[in-house]
């Protein structure tokens, strides 16, 4: 269970170094990197704060992980959880954070 | 040249240590009834700090139509075996609706049916969307007048003079600081501790647990040190859970009603019993028994209850439904594997943590805790350490006790400082923090009661366990830290070890099975009635005292026989 920062997509506002429960997001030239991936808890915090889709999270291959990995952008309320497959795949799930769980 | 760190004076009326659930709710409970200057000292970012940090989708502690608090006591008595204070129970419950509401008030959606009633998810639970419950408490905390957040500052200590809390030392994580915190009154919320025993996980995905691997005991550690009382450590919780991603199950069990089945497919939970303890046992027991891999049978759910749960799933434990899109291998199609987790300590769920009166006082004058820290009052959950922290707040503002500012480093903080220093500036040290956490979790797992031995020890084992836990401690004394990070890491390490002794000492003491799986002492292997109490330590001079203390409604539970 860990995440990948794109040094591409990262502009380095540091939303998610402020977030991570472990504070396992540094700071290193300009852009946010995970110091510690093998720390990472999986609770997608960072995911979430990243506003430039900078952040994918992964299952690690020794939880069965297949190198699928799955991102989220908000749109007002909405959350918009995006999976993209090996292959490139999508699969796009919405969760309006106004409904409430029937589980 | 050698690392010198600033030092920082702080003085507040209130310093609250963890800014999780219970610490949260203890600030606003405190800035909304008092003008008390607060200090919430938090080792990240209060916005996901916590338990709370992905999100939760129930309120599994609240009292729905028809129930009572004391059904809710009743309950979680039965449910621990009798080893629960009523007092705590009681007074957690009663406000348990109260606290929901006022979460409702801050922004936390509630599911309703069209009379405008919550729905509810049995007796004792109702349905939410949870995804944001942290950021909702953490604005309204950042918002709260009188209330300073010093966030990514962890505290390793409390100051105690004359077995009444005067303040706590730590240090800043990423920067050369280093703080003494004054204060009359302090609340403990640190959490519980998780990373004691080998997890599920052990490899790449370690900290893929149930419980947040960033609360490490450390505020059972201080309060241990501190001479604080405590309760119920050989109380350990097991959390039985989704294979693999240590998702819940109770969202599975609960909403769609899935039994849990062997892998011939039978029915198994009834034959073992249904409280917490037993789910996870039966689930050993039938892996034991050759009859593994167990699941939860959710194959033939429709389309749109699976979709329902991939969603549900995303607003608390995202690595579940990525698991199960990643190779369409969805809840319908396929039942959901299930084990048990390797063993925590923690007091929102079990009995374990600091010896408290009902206004959450601990043995120490001044020192509170609330949440997971806190022993006694199990199943109290989220609720529960929201209850804790308003109880706790409360009952300092009553008091009204002064600041008394010294503006002073005291000989204590600085004693602790120069350690920290010395930490930072040692270049020799044979082991790594995390080579030293490894073996430690690898004695825990074989010696006391880990997943590798189905959660099961026998005396001779405890032994051993506690000379290895020894040794290793021995070896800490040795470790450096090149960052205030890794200083973070070797203060983790300590106060673990801690938690671990007193874990094994209290496993020792109970002299009987009082729980499968989460106490099961295989030289005592059924339940004695000489054991219907509570085992309560206290460290004194490096070493764990332990004694019974008894249970019941007529008791009062005062400190002043300490």
């Amino acid at each position: 269970m860990s995440i990948r920062i794109s040094k591409e997509a990262c502009v380095g506002c540091l939303a998610c170094t402020r977030v991570c429960p472990g504070s396992l997001i540094k700071e290193k030239d300009g852009k946010a990197v995970i110091k510690y991936p093998r720390d990472c808890w999986g609770c997608a915090s960072c995911v979430k704060a990243c506003r430039f889709g900078a952040i994918d999270f992964y299952l690690g291959a020794d939880m069965g992980g297949n190198g699928t990995v799955m991102n989220v952008s908000a749109e007002g309320a909405v959350l918009l959880w995006k999976i993209t497959r090996p292959g490139g795949a999508v699969r796009i799930i919405e969760v309006n954070g106004k409904n409430s769980n029937k589980y | 040249m050698s690392i010198r760190l600033k030092r920082e004076v702080l003085t507040a009326d209130v310093l609250i240590i963890g800014g999780g659930t219970a610490g949260c709710f203890a600030a606003l409970t405190l800035s909304e009834n008092s003008e008390l200057k607060v200090i919430i000292a938090e080792k990240a970012g209060i916005r996901r700090s916590g338990c709370l940090a992905a999100g939760v989708n129930a309120i599994n502690a609240y009292i729905t139509e028809g129930q009572t608090a004391e059904d809710y006591v009743d309950y979680a008595m039965k449910d621990a075996a009798g080893i629960a204070r009523e007092d705590l129970l009681l007074s957690a419950a009663r406000r348990f609706n109260k606290v929901t509401a006022d979460l409702e008030r801050l922004g936390l959606v509630i599911l309703k049916d069209e009379k405008g009633n919550y729905v509810t998810r049995g007796k004792r639970n109702i349905k939410i969307n949870g995804e944001n419950i942290k950021p909702i408490l953490a604005d309204a905390v950042l918002q709260a007048p009188n209330v300073t957040v010093l966030e990514h500052v962890t505290i390793t200590d409390l100051l105690i003079d004359n077995n009444e809390v005067k303040g706590a030392v730590g240090f800043h994580m990423e920067e050369h600081i280093a703080y003494e915190i004054q204060a009359p009154a302090v609340i403990v919320s640190t959490g519980g501790a998780a990373g004691l025993y080998k997890p599920n996980n052990p490899g790449f995905s370690r900290h893929k647990m149930w419980y947040p691997p960033f609360n490490t005991g450390a505020g059972y550690a201080m309060g241990m040190k501190a001479g604080a009382e405590m309760t119920s450590f050989e109380m350990r919780f097991i959390a039985l859970r989704c294979k693999d991603t240590i998702a819940p199950t109770g969202t599975i069990a609960q909403g769609v009603r899935a039994k849990q089945v062997n892998s011939k497919g039978e029915v198994y939970e009834e034959k073992y019993g249904i409280t917490t303890s037993e789910r996870v046992y039966g689930t050993v027991r039938e892996n034991h028994l050759g009859n593994g891999p167990c699941y939860l049978h959710t194959e033939g759910i429709d389309k749109g209850t699976e979709e329902d749960l991939l969603k549900a799933y995303l607003n608390m434990a995202p690595s579940q439904t990525l698991k199960w899109l990643q190779n369409d291998r969805t809840p319908g199609k396929e039942d959901v594997e299930i084990a048990g987790t390797e063993p925590y300590i923690v007091g929102g769920h079990t009995a374990s943590g600091y010896w408290i009166n009902t206004n959450r006082e601990t043995t120490v004058k001044g020192l509170y805790a609330a949440g997971d820290v806190a022993g006694g009052c199990p199943q109290k959950y989220v609720t529960g350490a929201l209850a804790e922290g308003e109880i706790a707040a409360l009952d300092i503002i009553k008091k009204g006790r002064g600041v008394e500012i010294t503006d002073q480093t005291s000989f204590v903080a600085d004693e602790k400082i120069r350690e920290y220093e010395s930490i930072l500036n040692s270049t020799e040290a044979f082991f790594s923090a995390e080579e030293l956490e490894e073996a430690m979790q690898k004695v825990m797992d074989e010696y006391a009661g880990g997943i590798s031995t189905n959660y099961q020890f026998n005396e001779k084992q405890l032994m051993l366990g506690e000379e290895k836990i020894v040794e290793i401690t021995e070896l800490t004394k040795d470790l450096n830290a090149s960052d205030m990070h890794e200083l973070m890491f070797v203060y983790e390490l300590k106060e673990r070890l801690i938690v671990c002794r007193s874990v094994i000492a209290h496993l020792g003491f109970r002299k009987e099975t009082r729980w499968h799986s989460f106490q099961e002492n295989l030289d005592f292997p059924g339940p004695d009635e000489k054991y219907r109490k509570f085992v309560n330590s206290t460290l004194k001079d490096g070493t764990f005292i332990l004694k019974l203390r008894d249970i019941g409604k007529e008791i009062r539970y005062e400190h002043t026989d300490f």
